[in-house]
C-alpha cells in the first residue's frame, strides 16, 4: 500500500472558510425588561422559602443565631447510618437501572424502534400508581432471600420503579442524539462484538445522558420517604421527618443539607455534561 | 476484462441472492462475481435494492435465499464483525468520543492487529494518506464532512479488508468536494487494490471511477459492464434511459432503420430485428448534429424543430421534436459558442450517423 499523499486542505477552507463562534440553539444576547421580571419573580418564589428555612436552621431561640442545630445535625445518632443508607441504596438502584436499562433501551433503538411507545407507556407507570398501591403489590408479590426481603435492600427494587420515568428520559433523550444504528454498524464493519460497541462507543457518547440518570435517581432515592416509612426502613428521608416530629431547627438544617447535597450532584451534572458532551455532525 | 478473467480471479462472488421485507422483494436472483482488485458501482434509482445488496455483503442482512462467496468462503451467515469487511457510510459515522487517530485505530484496536504504537504508527500512515495529517488529533465535530469522510476511509481501510464497501459516501457532501473525493478514493483504490463495491444513485459518478457498473433496478441487475459498455451499448431501454441523456423514438424496423409514421430514422442496429418489429431507436445527443433548414439537406437527415435550449457551459443541449407530426423527442449537443445560429422554434435539419443509434426492442 503506498503512501501518496493527497491534501484535503483545499476542501476545508472550501467547506469551512470562517470558523465563527457558535451560539447555542436559543440563545439571545439580551434579556427583555419582561424577561427580567419574570426571571426576578420566578427567582423569588424559588430563594425566599430556602432563604427562610436556612435562616430559621440558624435561630437558637431569641435573638440569637448560630451553627447549634447543624452541629446538633451531625452528632445526632443516626444521622451518618441513615444517609449512607440512602447513598448505598441509590447506588443500589442506579445499578440496576443501568443494568437493566441501557442494553433495553439500545435493543429498542437499534432493532425494535416500534415498541418504543410500549416502554414509554411503562416508563409513566409509576407517575400514575400510588406508592402505598406499589407497596402492598410489591410486598404481596416479592417472595426471596432474607438478606432481600428483611433488609433496605429490598427498597431497591420500588426504588428502581420509582426512578424509572427519570432514568427512562435520560437515556432516550441521549440515544436519541446519537445516530445508534450507524455507530453500531460501524463498530461490527470493523470487527467489534456487543461489548466492545457499547463500552468503547455508546457509552462513552452517553456520558451526559447516564451522569443525568445518575443523578436524578441519586436524588429521587434520597428524597423518598414513603416506602422506607411504610416498610420501616431508617433511610436519610426518613431521619428528617422524625427529627422534624421533635428538633424543628435541625429538621431546617436538615432541609439545607439535604437541599445542598443535591445541588452539589446537580453541579456535578452540569460540569460533567459540559466537559462529556458529544457532538453530532461536522464543523460546516 | 472478459468474464473468465472474472471468474478466474474473483474476490467476491454472489449467487441467486434474494431478499424479502413482507410481500415487497427487493432482491431478486442476484447472480455477481466480482474480481480481485477491482470497484465496482452499484447504480439505480432509490429502492432498487442497491443498498440492501450492500448490506447482505456486509452481513447486516442475511438473504432469504443465495450464497456470498468471499475468497472461497461462505460468508452468508458469518456475522459482520467476523468478516473482513471495510465499509464508509452515507451517514457521518466516526464515533464522536475519539479523535481521527483514536477512530482510525479502533479497529486494529478490536481486532487485536499489532500493539498500540504499531496501530498508532499505521493509523498516522493511513491519515496522511487520505490529506489529513495535520488533523489527527481533531474530534469529528472539529471536522468538515468532507474530512470526517476521508477519516472514515481510512479507518475502514485500517483493518487491512478483503473488501471495501463505501455505500453512497459522497451523497451529503457539496459537488466540489464530491468531485476531488470521489477521483481520490478512485486514486487510493487503485493504490491499495482491495476490492470496492461502491453504492450510488450518480451516474456521472458511477462512471467516472467504476471498472465494471452494475446497473439495478426493482430488484434486478440489468447490466453489469465497464462504463464505456454501459454508456455506448445498453442492454434495454431502461438502461439507455438511466445513464446518460438520449432520445427514445419508437418505430417499425426496416431495412437499415426505423420507420416512425412517414420519417425514416437511418439506424444500421435496425437490422437485427425482423422488418416490422416494433422497436425503439436511441439516440445520443453527442451524436447529433443539426443544420439549418436553409442550407442544403444532408443526407439522411430528419426535418425537425428547436423546442427547448439548455446551456451547459462549453456546449448547449438542444431539445428537438420531428417536424412530420410523429411523436417523441430528442437531443443534440452543440458547442454554446455555435448554438446561437439556433432559435426555439427555428426548423432545423437533424442527422446522424446510420452506425450511432442503438435499435431496442420494446
Amino acid at each position: 500500500m503506498s503512501g501518496a499523499i493527497i491534501t484535503a486542505e483545499s476542501e476545508a477552507v472550501a467547506q469551512a472558510p470562517v470558523p465563527r463562534p457558535r451560539k447555542a440553539y436559543g440563545a439571545r444576547t439580551s434579556l427583555s425588561l419582561f424577561n427580567w421580571i419574570v426571571l426576578g419573580l420566578g427567582g423569588i418564589f424559588f430563594f425566599v422559602p430556602l432563604l427562610v428555612t436556612a435562616l430559621f436552621s440558624l435561630w437558637e431561640g431569641g435573638n440569637t443565631y448560630g451553627w447549634s442545630a447543624y452541629d446538633k445535625m451531625l452528632h445526632t445518632p443516626g444521622f451518618w447510618d441513615s444517609l449512607f443508607l440512602s447513598l448505598r441504596l441509590a447506588a443500589e438502584t442506579i445499578i440496576l437501572s443501568f443494568i437493566l436499562m441501557v442494553p433495553a433501551m439500545i435493543f429498542v433503538h437499534l432493532k425494535a424502534p416500534k415498541l418504543k411507545p410500549l416502554f414509554e407507556f411503562i416508563s409513566n407507570l409509576p407517575f400514575v400508581i400510588p406508592a402505598i398501591a406499589l407497596i402492598d403489590g410489591l410486598t404481596t408479590l416479592y417472595t426471596g432471600p432474607t438478606w432481600l426481603i428483611s433488609t433496605p435492600n429490598y427498597l431497591v427494587i420500588p426504588y428502581f420503579f420509582l426512578a424509572l420515568p427519570y432514568a427512562y428520559r435520560s437515556l432516550d433523550v441521549g440515544l436519541s442524539t446519537l445516530d445508534v444504528r450507524t455507530l453500531t454498524e460501524a463498530c461490527q464493519s470493523l470487527g467489534a462484538g456487543w461489548g466492545q460497541i457499547i463500552f468503547l462507543v455508546l457509552l462513552p457518547n452517553l456520558r451526559t445522558a447516564l451522569v443525568g440518570a445518575v443523578m436524578l435517581i441519586l436524588t429521587t432515592v434520597i428524597g423518598e420517604f414513603t416506602f422506607a416509612s411504610v416498610l420501616l426502613f431508617h433511610t436519610f428521608a426518613v431521619f428528617i421527618n422524625d427529627t422534624g416530629q421533635n428538633e424543628i431547627t435541625e429538621a431546617s438544617a436538615l432541609t439545607i443539607f439535604a437541599f445542598l447535597l443535591v445541588w452539589l450532584f446537580m453541579l456535578g451534572v452540569i460540569l460533567t455534561g459540559r466537559k462529556g458532551a458529544a457532538t453530532v455532525g461536522g464543523a460546516h | 476484462m472478459d468474464s473468465t478473467a472474472h471468474i478466474a480471479m474473483s474476490g467476491v462472488t454472489l449467487t441467486g441472492i434474494r431478499k424479502t421485507y413482507g410481500v415487497r422483494t427487493v432482491l431478486q436472483q442476484i447472480n455477481m462475481e466480482l474480481a480481485q482488485g477491482e470497484l465496482v458501482c452499484l447504480l439505480g434509482p432509490s429502492g432498487c435494492g442497491k443498498t440492501t445488496l450492500l448490506r447482505i455483503l456486509a452481513g447486516f442482512e442475511v438473504p432469504d435465499s443465495g450464497q456470498v462467496m468471499l475468497n472461497g468462503q461462505d460468508v452468508t451467515h458469518l456475522p459482520p464483525n467476523k468478516r473482513r469487511m471495510g465499509m464508509v457510510f452515507q451517514a457521518y459515522s466516526l464515533f464522536p468520543n475519539m479523535t481521527a487517530l483514536q477512530n482510525v485505530r479502533f479497529g486494529p484496536r478490536v481486532r487485536g492487529l499489532g500493539d498500540a504504537k504499531a496501530q498508532a504508527v499505521e493509523a498516522e500512515r493511513l491519515l496522511a494518506m487520505v490529506g489529513l495529517a495535520a488533523h489527527v488529533n481533531k474530534f469529528p465535530h472539529q471536522l468538515s464532512g468532507g474530512q470526517q469522510q476521508r477519516v472514515a476511509l481510512a479507518r475502514a481501510l485500517a483493518v487491512k479488508p478483503d473488501i471495501l464497501l463505501l455505500d453512497e459516501p459522497l451523497s451529503a457532501l457539496d459537488a466540489k468536494v464530491r468531485t476531488q473525493l470521489r477521483s481520490e478514493i478512485r486514486r487510493i483504490q487503485q493504490e491499495t487494490g482491495i476490492t470496492t463495491v461502491f453504492v450510488t444513485h450518480d451516474q456521472e459518478e458511477a462512471l467516472s471511477i467504476s471498472d465494471r457498473v452494475a446497473v439495478m433496478s426493482e430488484g434486478h441487475v440489468l447490466q453489469m459492464a465497464p462504463p464505456h459498455e454501459i454508456y455506448g451499448a445498453p442492454a434495454d431501454g431502461f438502461v439507455a434511459r438511466f445513464i446518460g441523456a438520449g432520445g427514445v423514438l419508437p418505430g417499425r424496423a426496416e431495412a437499415q432503420g426505423v420507420r416512425m409514421g412517414t420519417v425514416f430514422l437511418p439506424a444500421h442496429a435496425a437490422t437485427r430485428f425482423a422488418a416490422g418489429t416494433e422497436v425503439d431507436l436511441f439516440l445520443r445527443p453527442e451524436h447529433v448534429t443539426l443544420t439549418g433548414a436553409d442550407l442544403a439537406i444532408p443526407v439522411g437527415a430528419v426535418s425537425a424543430v428547436v423546442q427547448e435550449m439548455t446551456f451547459f457551459g462549453s456546449l448547449t443541449r438542444i431539445k428537438l421534436g420531428l417536424a412530420q407530426g410523429s411523436e417523441g423527442e430528442f437531443w443534440a449537443d452543440s458547442p454554446s459558442d455555435l448554438a446561437g445560429r439556433f432559435t426555439i422554434g427555428m426548423p432545423v435539419w437533424a442527422s446522424w450517423s446510420p452506425a450511432s443509434p442503438r435499435v431496442l426492442a420494446r
